[in-house]
């Protein structure tokens, strides 16, 4: 099959590779319909996360159809399912708890040996997301091997297209949960820290929990507008000074809530990012995070600090005082997928939550590697790239 | 000029020397400060497993690892105690063979394979199975395994304890380390596939293809 290919730093390539089997019993095999790149595949493609292995293949949100199952599975052929990027097994103490992420055996014994000394604790597994989450093939290619199919993958009633629900796989239930996590209470003000498409979904997750003032900050005009439509307030950080703004538009208190959705390379022009850049170009496992710090100076006394961005290391000059002596909350973490996809499918279905308008561009699996690379350099234009298998020609 | 320069440069030296004599002065103080004050003379033993103690000097390497696995103790035991059932998990155990209650495993090692013969010393049902190695084994090792119940509908705490003698030594041991062969990683990963097997049925890969 043809599947998209880490090589290196800036080098993705779409290469044919041994088509997956079943191979324990949950198993299930998707032929995949639509696959999209994810703002955390540029972590990747920059190099920044580690534990990748030159060949590995990408890609954590797709969907598709049924085409094999182990005997175990409780799929059929020919269904339709999206499957979420976390691999849970649904037995273990977290998966139990509903804390799918976490799951303790979805990461594969060896592969927990590279987190567990880095985390403490071992990671789940997770599709196409670096060895330290289990080294699965992801969804960037024509198959998937989808282990524990009778847990992950959710049957999507005809009717509904690819375009509507594929963001079931990952970005619109972490911009729910990043939400959830940020304890909105009515009238709220929220702060949301990036305008790609986690921090979209969580400025409309925040707005349908009833925040009365969402304030999204970003630097591309697009992706501001994509905000103000859904009904957000918005700061350009290159215009403006961001904790100030937010004083003002928060009657001098800050904001109730504030939600990182950049993550591990925030840039812009400050001298904590130039110090946090240096030590990411010069070894592995340091985070850029001012965005995160900004976030903590600017969270209101005793609010709410919910992390959907991804980190991977360590960090220094971390706001650590502000962060004890305002007595605020923090909540982190990888999407609980499973937990959401019912409900959220609910929402598509009755119309009250749409996900088609961040799709700027839909390109054959067979240009992969040029989305990666606008996804990556045009982000002004280029918000959100869906690949579609078996579609178009190379160009 | 030079002159000038030069009584700069002298200037500059006294610094750093000052500089230099301030942080030893205060590390030392530092030191002091951990090591001479609050002492503690005696320290009883507190409520850790007594193989994470820091007490050293003993030829035996001792590892182990508890995992907790959402399953009833009996089944556990029951399972362990059958040991032809310890291969489906234990991924660098060749091969298990029983007779009475003398137990021969074959192990490969970088160094050769292996072969270990243990007898049980300690069998208490659903609790614990505790085991020694013959005059004939390769290695002298004895290790424990023991069940007991987690705190309500958490499971079992399962936890396994090895100690051994390296063959030739901490070098072997380290060489051992190095080929991924040795048995605090071993003893890990197979406790944790064994939880994957009860828990899940099967045991994680992420390999796309049987081999």
């Amino acid at each position: 099959m043809r599947a998209l290919t880490w090589q290196g730093k800036h080098d993705v390539r779409v290469e044919t590779v041994p088509d997956p089997e079943i191979v324990n019993p949950r198993d299930a095999i998707i032929k995949v319909t639509s696959t999209a790149i994810c703002g955390s595949d540029l972590h990747l493609y920059d190099g920044v996360i580690p534990g990748l292995i030159s060949g590995d293949v990408l890609g954590h949100e797709f969907m598709g159809e049924v085409v094999e199952t182990g005997p175990a599975s409780t799929l059929k052929k020919g269904q339709r399912v999206v499957v979420p990027f976390t691999i849970s097994c649904g037995k273990c103490f977290f998966c139990e708890r509903q804390q799918y992420s976490a799951c303790d055996n979805s990461n594969p014994a060896d592969k927990q040996d590279l987190s567990e000394p880095l985390y403490g604790h071992a990671m789940g597994g997770l599709f196409g997301y670096s060895h330290l989450t289990g080294g699965y093939p992801g969804g960037q290619a024509e198959y998937v091997r989808v282990p524990y199919s009778d847990v992950g993958p959710l049957v999507i009633p005809d009717g509904l297209e690819d375009d509507k629900v594929l963001f079931l796989s990952d970005i619109l239930p972490t911009g729910w949960m990043a939400a959830e996590n940020a304890d909105i209470e009515e009238g709220d003000v929220v702060a949301v820290w990036g305008c790609g498409p986690v921090g979209l979904f969580a400025v409309q997750s925040a707005l349908a929990m009833g925040a009365g003032r969402v304030i999204a900050i970003d630097e591309y005009p697009t992706r501001l507008n994509l905000a103000r439509d859904l009904g957000a307030d918005v700061i350009d950080f290159k215009q403006t000074p961001v904790l100030e703004t937010l004083m003002a538009m928060s009657g001098g208190i800050g904001p109730d809530a504030v939600i990182d959705a950049v993550g591990m390379e925030a840039h812009g022009f400050a001298p904590d990012t130039i110090f946090d850049n240096i030590k990411q170009h010069v070894g592995i496992g340091a985070d850029s995070a001012h965005a995160l710090r900004e976030a903590i100076m600017a969270v209101r006394k005793g609010g709410r600090i919910s992390i959907p961005g991804v980190y991977g290391g360590f960090l220094d000059k971390f706001p650590l005082g502000a962060l004890m002596e305002k007595g605020v909350q923090v909540r982190t973490g990888q999407t609980h997928v499973q937990r959401y996809t019912k409900d959220l499918l609910h929402k598509i279905g009755e119309g009250e939550i749409d996900t088609t308008f961040l799709i700027s561009h839909r390109l054959p699996l067979e240009d992969a590697a040029r989305g990666y690379e606008n996804f990556r350099y045009k982000q002004n234009e280029w918000t959100k790239v869906v690949l579609k298998p078996g579609t178009g020609a190379a160009s | 000029m030079s002159h000038h320069h030069h009584r700069n440069r002298n200037t500059g030296n006294g610094l750093i020397a000052l500089g230099v004599a301030a942080l030893a002065g205060a590390a030392a103080f530092a030191f002091y400060q951990t090591q001479g004050r609050n002492r503690v003379a005696h320290r009883p033993p507190d409520s850790a497993p007594g193989r994470l103690g820091r007490n050293g000097r003993d030829p035996y390497a001792v590892v182990g690892r508890s995992v907790l696995i959402n399953a009833p103790r009996s089944d556990l035991y029951a399972f362990w105690r059958d040991f032809s059932n310890l291969p489906s998990f234990m991924e660098n155990v060749r091969d298990v063979a029983v007779s009475g209650d003398v137990t021969s495993w074959s192990i490969p090692a970088p160094m050769g394979p292996v072969r270990v013969e243990t007898r049980i010393v300690n069998d208490k049902q659903n609790e614990q199975i505790a085991w020694r190695s013959t005059e004939a084994s390769d290695i002298e090792t004895h290790g424990k395994v023991t069940f007991r119940d987690a705190a309500p509908g958490r499971g079992t705490e399962v936890e396994a304890v090895i100690a051994y003698v390296p063959p030739y030594g901490e070098v072997g041991r380290w060489i051992a380390k190095a080929f991924q062969k040795e048995p605090a990683i071993q003893g890990r990963r197979d406790l944790k596939r064994l939880k994957m097997l009860f828990e899940t049925g099967e045991i994680a890969t992420n390999h796309n293809r049987k081999k």
